[in-house]
């Protein structure tokens, strides 16, 4: 696949000398989702920012379709669209006019019928004529969603659109980021939840300090990353571990009951058959046998801290 | 050039003063008619006419620029401050739009509403006061240009204030006074000498003579120099904003 996003070696410096940005060079492919991990601070914020002409960089280069982002702006610009984090809007105006007011401000005609596509899709249609003071917070964040879509971008980027949204909320607004994707439009959003990332990202890029520790495919950094653990449930409750089973470094949870072996996934050798051996070997009876695997959030835990030291 | 963000800004804009109609139109209509009723009937009727107009017709030019000035002002600082007061901006800075484009749809509005005020109080006037406009073309352009230029100043203090009480500082503090002692009650002949020197530092004092120039023939200033004045004052400020958005100053990090 194309890179539709091309970030080189992005730098952002603030006058106080702070680095938001040092140096992130990322390339961002036609049709897919991308999540943007990192803890608050880490500069997913001033990176869309930068990207999208509301700050701008000390240096290095973005180009949005082969468009330069501070060359040709209007290209560039045209072809995205942006959710942002916090709730922004004019409180008195009506939906279907802020909607209509995003439309033209990126250069399209009025198209009433595409703007009634748009917020019915968004479950805002009965709701066009409301001031948005009246909307709920969950309604607030589809009508900044609408308005990004109101002059059909390529590149969506949503800055933690579920952010403070309730379970279900999340939920809806996943379904209307598959469907987006379904229609072909990039879209790249950065969360602190991790489960969201797992859920419907195909690419993660994990980002810390201003600087962009990791971009993968999901699955293959979940499996690469991965580690799996098997827990071991006894019969009968042992005091402690048998000296025979002490190679394996197993630890014993579960008042006894419970031995866990961690290991990993892209090993060689897993050990797992010599364990189960030296377990019958030790006489110990097992009651179950079960595997888990590493979240994406023990994988983003384990980058992030390994970062900071 | 987006002539598509240009309207939709201008709509948008224009929504604002529609849904708040009746405080745009009835606010000046009673100003307007108060200072009649003060300085035209009540306290006029004792000051005798200056150079051949009565005192309360004199006024009407420099009641209209009054209201005006203040209201072009007012509405371009606060298109321009609310957006950025709300976040909203971020929609503006993302946009492909270049700063002409944003400028020409915030102040054409802005100017919009107040020569709308402008020609209500006109309006009103002719209620309470016989008004001749002997130059009509010359009135409608130092109306239309007074109501851009200060928009303009308006779009300025917008960018430039951080928060509510720094809005309203240039209007209350700088541009009031200068209104005031501008000549929009008296003719600036009526000062005593060393006054009418310091006043001709005051650049609405051009603005108001030319103005009421265009009413009735009078001027405390030659007409040319209030074109001139006003013409340089647009200049200024265009000057200004286009360098703001060349820096990104207070509006791009």
């Amino acid at each position: 696949m194309t890179a539709i996003l091309s970030i080189k070696d992005l730098r952002k410096s603030y006058a106080d000398g702070f680095e938001a940005l040092k140096g992130v060079s990322l390339d961002i492919r036609e049709g897919e989702i991308l999540a943007l991990l990192g803890p608050n601070g880490a500069g997913k914020t001033t990176l869309i920012s930068t990207v999208c002409g509301i700050t701008t960089p000390t240096s290095g280069s973005v180009t949005v379709g082969g468009h330069d982002t501070q060359t040709e702006y209007r290209a560039a610009r045209s072809m995205i669209g942006l959710v942002p984090q916090e709730i922004v809007l004019e409180p008195f105006e009506k939906v279907l006019n802020t909607v209509r007011f995003s439309r033209g401000l990126f250069g399209y005609r009025p198209d009433n019928a595409r703007i009634e596509q748009i917020l019915r899709k968004l479950s805002l249609w009965d709701k066009r004529k409301n001031a948005i003071k009246e909307l709920s917070g969950g309604m607030k964040r589809r009508v900044l969603i609408a308005k990004a879509l109101a002059h059909e971008p390529k590149i969506l980027f949503l800055d933690e659109p579920t952010a403070g949204v309730d379970v279900e909320l999340r939920k809806d607004m996943w379904d209307i980021v598959a469907e987006l994707k379904q229609s072909g439009v990039t879209i790249i959003l950065t969360t602190h939840y991790i489960e969201e990332a797992e859920a419907i990202a195909d690419r993660v890029g994990v980002i810390n300090r201003g600087e962009l520790l990791l971009v993968q495919d999901k699955d293959k950094l979940m499996a690469q990353m991965g580690q799996k653990q098997i827990e071991v449930t006894l019969t009968e409750p042992i005091s402690e571990i048998p000296a025979s089973l002490a190679q394996h470094g197993l630890t014993l949870n579960g008042n006894g009951l419970t031995l866990v072996y961690t290991y990993d996934t892209n090993a060689e050798r897993t050990g797992i058959t010599k364990l189960l051996n030296d377990v019958a070997q030790a006489g110990l009876v097992l009651r179950d046998v079960q595997t888990r695997q590493s979240s994406l959030e023990e994988i983003f835990v384990t980058l992030v801290s390994g970062d900071a030291a | 050039m987006n002539w598509a963000a240009i309207a939709a800004i201008y709509r948008f804009e224009m929504a604002r003063f529609f849904r708040t109609l009746a405080q745009s139109f009835l606010s000046p209509v009673l100003s307007t008619s108060l200072y009649f009723i003060v300085f035209g009937t009540a306290i006029g009727s004792r000051i005798q006419e200056i150079e051949g107009v009565s005192y309360g017709a004199f006024i009407v030019p420099g009641l209209i620029m009054l209201s005006v000035v203040m209201l072009s002002i007012s509405s371009a600082s606060f298109g321009i401050y609310f957006p950025k007061f709300l976040g909203t901006i971020y929609e503006l800075l993302s946009a492909p739009v270049n700063f002409l484009e944003i400028v020409t749809g915030y102040v054409g509005a802005a100017a919009t509403k107040a020569l709308f005020v402008g020609l209500v109080i006109l309006g009103t006037a002719t209620f309470f006061v016989d008004i001749r406009i002997e130059h009509p073309f010359a009135m409608a352009a130092f109306l239309i240009l007074s109501c851009l230029s200060f928009s303009l100043l308006g779009f300025i203090v917008g960018i430039w204030a951080s928060n509510f009480e720094q809005m309203s500082l240039i209007p209350q503090l700088v541009v009031t006074p200068l209104i005031f002692l501008g000549g929009t009650f008296y003719s600036v002949s009526m000062l005593p000498p060393l006054w009418q020197t310091i006043t001709l530092f005051n650049p609405v004092v051009y603005l108001i003579s030319g103005f009421r120039w265009s009413f009735y023939g009078l001027a405390d200033v030659p007409i040319g120099w209030s074109l001139l004045a006003i013409a340089a004052f647009t200049g200024i400020c265009l000057g200004v904003i286009w360098w703001i958005f060349k820096t990104g100053w207070r509006i791009r990090s």
